[in-house]
């Protein structure tokens, strides 16, 4: 039960508390780039799911058993995101060949992602936060959901802005930011969730 | 010394393995694409205009090696990508029934238009229209703003000494931008051998149309062209003829009768003069027979 609640604690934390865009402000560039249609905030985020997961559980491997033996940590960033970017390209490759449908509504994004620092940063914090390798995987997983969660929120109300009535100077990139930062604050509010 | 020899074999390494395992993906994993997307992709005009229906330029040519989409949809590129796309997939071209912008208003530029007032605002049609219906008298009519001009992005559209937007045929592509433009639906997309149009949009009751009309070229509903033509292809809509053109044989019947020229056909000199040559080549041909007749009688007396 213990087990249970400590992973329900860390999806909560992941997902609201320290939404990995509102909270920390990583992944920033497809946040405003990726939110003007629901269809394509979808893909992009269930990509950033997948390789969040996927680097999550690489690099915390590439971490434990060969920087720390050797004691090279201070390389951990230029390890991870070789690491990171070529296990996107390679998951590109094997989704191309073995899913084309799925390639098809994630293929666009996929490069996208492979510099993402939201995907780099959820590997740093798993080592920084000493998260075993079990709960590194667990937080790729809920940081990428949690990512998700806040395009798709953003996407909606970016559609509906569309159509709104607003004066030309507002629309497009101004009221977006004004958005974004509504919803930070709106998140902001999660940090009082006390357990 | 030992942290930076590790530190270069393990990075070293690493980008070793990762290459090494990419390189082999990209064999194992290598998919086929038909090189003919890609033939098709190049010879396509590439401005993503979206008239074949597709999204883009690439969505049309994969559409057409993989769905077996029709190769003569491409409006901008017209017969020559057609038959270019025809010898890449090795068929035979079919032309497309190429499509052009008509403007179905011809109040008659600046100089004729009646105005309510004088309308000095964003020089944009959408603008113009919401102040109080729009500066024309007639609440259907071209304003003359030109976001239709702005739109087209082949050079079809043209302004005349008098304003009026002339749409030049052999530029236009039927990419329908215009018509999007156009906040008053003014503009349609009609394929090039239908040469008969109805030029009024108005709803207006008919003597309200013929009074505010700059050209008093307006349809009044009078539905003598629907009476008249032969294959029914008018058919009347709140007090504005309109013309299907899936039915209409081209025949001129209704721009004859229309008693305010609102429907507009550019062949009707030619057919009058033709007519006129016909009927003077019948009356020569009757004087002939009576002058004929004349001497025959002669001849018995």
């Amino acid at each position: 039960m213990e087990f249970v609640g400590k992973i329900l604690f860390m999806a909560v934390m992941a997902i609201f508390v320290q939404n990995f865009v509102l909270m920390r402000f990583l992944g920033l560039c497809p946040y405003i780039g990726v939110s003007k249609k629901l269809d394509s905030a979808i893909g992009m985020g269930m990509a950033v799911i997948f390789v969040m997961t996927m680097a999550s559980t690489f690099t915390w491997l590439i971490h434990t058993y060969l920087l720390i033996p050797l004691h090279i940590e201070f390389l951990q960033t230029i390890a991870f995101i070789l690491t990171i970017a070529s296990l996107v390209q390679l998951v590109e490759m094997v989704i191309q060949k073995t899913a084309p449908a799925l390639y098809k509504s994630l293929g666009v994004f996929l490069p996208l992602i492979t510099t993402n620092c939201a995907v780099l940063g959820v590997a740093i914090l798993n080592i920084q936060s000493e998260y075993n390798f079990l709960f590194a995987i667990l937080n790729g997983l809920f940081g990428g959901i949690g990512f998700t969660l806040v395009l798709i929120l953003m996407a909606g109300i970016r559609e509906r802005l569309e159509r709104a009535e607003l004066p030309v100077s507002m629309k497009g990139m101004p009221i977006s930011m004004i958005v974004a930062g509504s919803m930070a604050l709106a998140f902001l509010g999660f940090s009082g969730l006390k357990f | 010394m030992s942290i930076l020899l590790y530190s270069v074999l393990t990075l070293g390494t690493l980008g070793l393995i990762y290459g090494l395992g990419l390189a082999f993906a990209s064999k194992k994993f290598h998919v086929e694409i038909d090189p003919k997307i890609e033939e098709i992709n190049e010879i396509l005009p590439g401005v993503n205009c979206g008239a074949c229906g597709y999204p883009g330029c690439a969505a049309y040519a994969e559409a057409v090696v993989g769905k077996g989409a029709e190769i003569n949809l491409c409006a901008p590129g017209g017969d020559e990508v057609i038959k270019h796309i025809a010898e890449i997939m090795g068929m035979e071209a079919t032309t497309a029934d190429r499509k052009v912008a008509i403007i179905h208003c011809q109040s008659g530029g600046k100089d004729n238009t009646k105005f309510k007032y004088i309308y000095h605002g964003i020089e944009t049609c959408k603008a113009a229209i919401l102040v109080s219906g729009g500066p024309n008298a007639c609440n259907y009519g071209c304003v003359y703003q030109y976001d239709c001009v702005r739109a087209c992005k082949f050079d079809a559209m043209d302004i005349d000494d008098n304003g009026m937007i002339i749409v030049n045929n052999d530029n236009c592509t039927g990419c329908g931008a215009c018509a999007i433009a156009c906040p008053r639906d003014l503009i349609e997309m009609v394929s090039i051998t239908k040469r008969v149009h109805i030029l009024c949009t108005s709803h207006d009751k008919g003597a309200v149309s013929r009074k505010v009309c700059g050209n008093n070229t307006a349809c009044i509903a009078c539905t003598l062209c629907v009476k008249k033509c032969p294959v029914d292809a008018i058919t009347m809509d709140e007090n504005l003829a309109i013309i299907d053109y899936d039915k209409c044989i081209v025949c001129g019947l209704c721009a004859d009768v229309c008693p305010t020229s609102a429907i507009f056909d550019p062949l009707k000199e030619a057919r009058v003069q033709k007519k006129a040559a016909a009927k003077a080549k019948a009356e020569a041909m009757k004087k002939k027979i009576e002058e004929q007749k004349a001497e025959e009688n002669k001849e018995e007396k």
